[in-house]
């Protein structure tokens, strides 16, 4: 007897075993992946820290040369956010904060390293998932990254972020507070800067106006007056 | 060592029957991935494994497919190797994963691929339909490689990230072509590709 394919009970069986042996192969081949494609992600993680760190780790394995800078469980946390606490071979401090934002056709993201006062940026890397290659995607590369370091990003103790604009323009807060943008990629730069300015004067508050303890106590006993 | 036909069927796509510059499909993909020359490869040999395999797949089960569904079943089977390509590769090849970033999802929707599923696979014997699907993909991948070199070459520079264009030019006075990186130089060099590869045809033709 030969089949009637076209017949509506065999195409509903047809089709609810394709999907059933497409689903248990694709479900099947995730799981034996996923520790791999998580050790990847991680590595991932350790690498653009260590990025934005400006640390070489040519030729010798980032895993390691990660641990030697940031102990496990080194770091500090606020809310949901957390900042890691790096000890360099110069015997600096510095502390990562890892950034999120939005690109023009997708996420960005990086990590920014600021030195021990929470002020002058040490370093920044960036990533993104989508951005155009050649303009937006440019954020990557370190000839844009190396603008960031040196600049502020409090002024009189109020956080006002490094800005990106475009070349000619000026921000309130002065030269020390922004960088020139990426010619052909507007939309990118300004996810930039609106991420740094997100991140820094909303969820990074917390940690970046800690004060010294001394400074502390004096308002402390001021408020008490 | 290959019949006439098999022939046809592998090096037809490379020039006379090419997927991009004579049946003009995939063509938004080739403007996408297209900027640089490193994501242009990836996404042509990518292309090719994707579109020789589905076409083996769906030949293998061609006779039992339901007439009524065909195209559901075609796109099932696409779905889960672009999905399979990409898990892989991020758990292999981290770093080309994420420059392809959601182009890799985007071969899905591909014409070329569901083009070739069925006008050639549901009607063609497996071997032949990997051949076909092996040429396609090829055909697809030498026009973005012919694009992306343009493309890198005078908007950046650059070859697969080396610099090929001196400083002293750059001394000289000579700029990088911005309009090279917009997606509509992309469109305007297939245009160009087909008329060069008409004018050549024709002539042969006659």
């Amino acid at each position: 007897m030969k089949l009637n394919t076209n017949s509506n009970v065999y195409t509903f069986v047809y089709m609810t075993i394709v999907v059933i042996i497409v689903a248990v192969l694709l479900a099947f081949v995730n799981q034996t992946l996923k520790q791999r494609q998580d050790d990847n992600k991680q590595l991932d993680m350790q690498k653009q820290i260590l990025g934005a760190l400006k640390v070489d780790f040519a030729g010798q394995d980032p895993a390691k040369v990660y641990e030697g800078i940031i102990a496990v469980g080194d770091t500090l946390k606020f809310g949901e956010k957390q900042v890691f606490v790096a000890h360099l071979n110069d015997s600096t401090v510095k502390y990562v904060l890892p950034l999120a934002g939005k690109g023009l056709w997708g996420g960005i993201g990086g990590y920014l390293a600021l030195d021990e006062d929470k002020n002058t940026i040490y370093g920044v890397n960036f990533n993104h998932e989508s951005e155009t290659p050649g303009l937006g995607a440019k954020i990557v590369e370190y000839e844009f990254r190396e603008k960031f370091e040196g600049k502020q990003i409090c002024k009189d103790n109020v956080v006002v972020s490094v800005a990106v604009l475009k070349k000619g323009k000026t921000c309130e807060a002065g030269e020390d507070y922004q960088v020139d943008a990426i010619s052909g990629a507007t939309i990118t730069s300004e996810g930039v800067s609106k991420m740094l300015n997100e991140e820094l004067t909303k969820n990074y508050k917390e940690f970046l106006n800690v004060k010294p303890i001394e400074e502390k106590e004096a308002q402390d006993v001021e408020s008490e007056d | 060592m290959l019949s006439q036909k098999t022939k046809d069927t592998l090096l037809g796509p490379l020039n006379a029957n090419n997927p991009v510059v004579v049946q003009i499909l995939g063509i938004c993909s080739a403007l996408a991935v297209t900027v640089q020359l490193k994501p242009a490869l990836v996404m042509g040999i990518a292309v090719t494994i994707i579109v020789a395999m589905a076409n083996v797949i769906v030949s293998l089960i061609r006779n039992t497919i339901p007439m009524r569904v065909r195209i559901i079943v075609q796109l099932v089977v696409v779905a889960a190797l672009v999905t399979l390509v990409s898990e892989v590769l991020k758990a292999f090849a981290y770093d080309v994963a994420m420059q392809l970033s959601v182009y890799l999802g985007l071969i899905i929707t591909n014409c070329i691929l569901m083009g070739r599923l069925e006008a050639f696979a549901m009607t063609n014997k497996p071997w032949d339909s990997f051949l076909d699907g092996l040429g396609n993909g090829l055909g697809y991948a030498i026009i973005l490689v012919i694009v992306a070199v343009v493309r890198e070459l005078l908007g950046s520079g650059q070859l697969l990230g080396f610099q090929i264009i001196p400083q002293s030019f750059y001394n000289a006075g000579y700029e990088n072509n911005g309009m090279m990186l917009m997606p509509a130089m992309a469109l305007i060099l297939v245009g160009c590709v087909i008329w060069v590869h008409r004018s050549i045809n024709d002539k042969e033709g006659k």
